[in-house]
């Protein structure tokens, strides 16, 4: 190298360094070891930086809202948000055919009775580095318990799951990135699919014959398939129906607010989560469907794993 | 990284840059935090690529294709890293454009803004080529060649790139 002209040594240079990461590819694709101590070093250099970053936001624009910014109807408006997600989920639940009273009582408790199943509140605190991927980083990782394949949901609908895990961050695909997909079916006529992200805001809905009957506006929900999710959580309505030949082409609107994630809850399980029969209480017997399915009452059927 | 260079003088007469010590290291780790925190308060800021910037404008500072690639290599391993992306996909992408960017600096004046800015926006274009190709042909992903969103990104980074080449001049050893 050392009696190459200057340009030429630079051109090798190029060469060799292009090489050398596609071979660093190829080892990649083929192991699938993902170069995960890079990895490590960058997202635990950078993660307390966003930490620090979305606490310091968090904090300025808290002190905004509530003394600055006509307080009062800052928190008004926080409070009539929170109610309406909590109505969605009551008219979800209503919608489906094995809505019954006692699951629209629990869902009304949403938030208490999700006690029961294991899983933790998480902050969002960074995204992904590359605008072709929607990917979120939140600020609890493997010493809460948080592994990779655990479902990540809002109150509002499924958000995506998670795909790395490290100390004290995880990494989240979301359901809109082209990479992800979930068991998905049409909620009140309980058709299979998969729904899958297309890098955009709208999601597809795959595999739903060109016979089955789909409309504009119905809702979508988990299947269940996907064994990360548990059945009958929402994903969003469809929002455009073509017809085509074998399969019929769907869009769905996410009922998670993914654009706008703060704050998530991570299913803190790998394993299949099993929906928990309630006893009906005496006096709402009489209008008690047959087959209650309710969210409040998700078991876990495999303890979540602890990682070191 | 070696902050402190001189321009070779050529007959082209181009002028001879220095930054302070550890200004490119801080612009590298400052854009790629803010290419990660940005988005998740300001969803349409996806659309940036600030790391591409910053390896555009300090490649043409440099104009040592040397150190332009292997600064592009730097920051593209780094935006891999922090993407889901496997390693190597941005950083290729990112040596080319270094090692480009570095050698068009040696030969052309590339100060004035229009200048600039087409060459931020052939320089995104050319990035977002080798990295679909990439993607085509080594990790068997489909991705388009070209989307409307693709054309605004262009645009968008080669605006932004003109005011902020312009904030990192004030940078420069006078």
């Amino acid at each position: 190298m050392a009696g190459l002209p200057s340009r030429h040594r630079s051109l090798f240079l190029l060469a060799g360094v292009v090489l050398l990461q596609v071979l660093m590819l190829a080892v990649q694709i083929r192991r699938d070891s993902q170069s995960r101590l890079i990895r490590v070093w960058t997202v635990s250099a950078v993660s307390p930086v966003e930490r620090s970053g979305a606490w310091g936001i968090g904090k300025v624009r808290d002190a905004w809202r509530h003394y600055f910014a006509l307080s009062d109807t800052a928190r008004r408006n926080e409070d009539l948000i929170r109610e309406n997600g909590q109505l969605k989920l009551e008219i979800m639940q209503l919608q489906s055919k094995s809505a019954e009273a006692d699951r629209l009582a629990s869902l009304l408790n949403f938030k208490q009775k999700q006690a029961k199943v294991p899983m933790i509140l998480a902050r969002v605190i960074g995204a992904s580095a590359d605008a072709n991927s929607a990917v979120v980083y939140l600020d609890q990782g493997l010493h809460e318990g948080i592994g990779k394949n655990m479902g990540v949901i809002t109150p509002e609908g499924v958000v995506g799951k998670v795909i790395e895990s490290y100390g004290d961050t995880s990494q989240v695909l979301l359901v809109t990135d082209r990479d992800s997909g979930v068991g998905a079916m049409i909620a009140d006529s309980r058709v299979h699919g998969q729904v899958g992200g297309m890098g955009e805001r709208l999601l597809d809905m795959k595999h739903l014959g060109a016979d089955d009957e789909v409309k504009i506006g119905d809702p979508v929900v988990t299947s269940g398939m996907d064994r990360i999710f548990p059945k009958d959580l929402p994903i969003g309505t469809i929002s455009q129906v073509k017809s085509g030949p074998t399969f019929k082409q769907i869009r769905v609107r996410p009922s998670a607010n993914i654009e706008r994630l703060e704050e998530v809850i991570v299913l803190l399980t790998t394993g299949p989560l099993s929906m928990k029969q309630e006893a009906p209480a005496a006096g709402n017997a009489a209008v008690t469907p047959p087959s209650p399915q309710p969210i409040s009452g998700l078991t876990n059927t495999k303890p979540a794993e602890k990682h070191p | 990284m070696n902050d402190t260079f001189d321009l070779r003088i050529s007959e082209s007469h181009i002028e001879v840059h220095k930054f302070h010590g550890g200004t490119i290291l801080l612009c590298v780790i400052f854009a790629l935090v803010l290419q990660a925190f940005l988005p998740v308060y300001i969803t349409k800021a996806s659309i940036l690529d600030l790391p591409l910037l910053i390896t555009i404008y300090f490649g043409l500072s440099r104009r040592n294709p040397s150190t332009g690639l292997l600064l592009g290599t730097f920051i593209g391993l780094l935006q891999d890293s922090l993407s889901k992306t496997p390693i190597g996909l941005f950083g290729i992408a990112k040596t080319v454009i270094g090692y480009l960017a570095s050698s068009i600096g040696a030969r052309l004046d590339t100060e004035h803004p229009l200048a600039r800015f087409a060459l931020t926006a052939a320089f995104f274009a050319l990035h977002q080529g080798i990295v679909v190709l990439v993607q085509k042909l080594l990790l068997a992903q489909p991705q388009p060649w070209f989307t409307m969103r693709l054309l605004i990104a262009c645009i968008v980074n080669a605006i932004l790139g003109v005011f902020l080449y312009h904030f990192l001049d004030r940078l420069r050893k006078s």
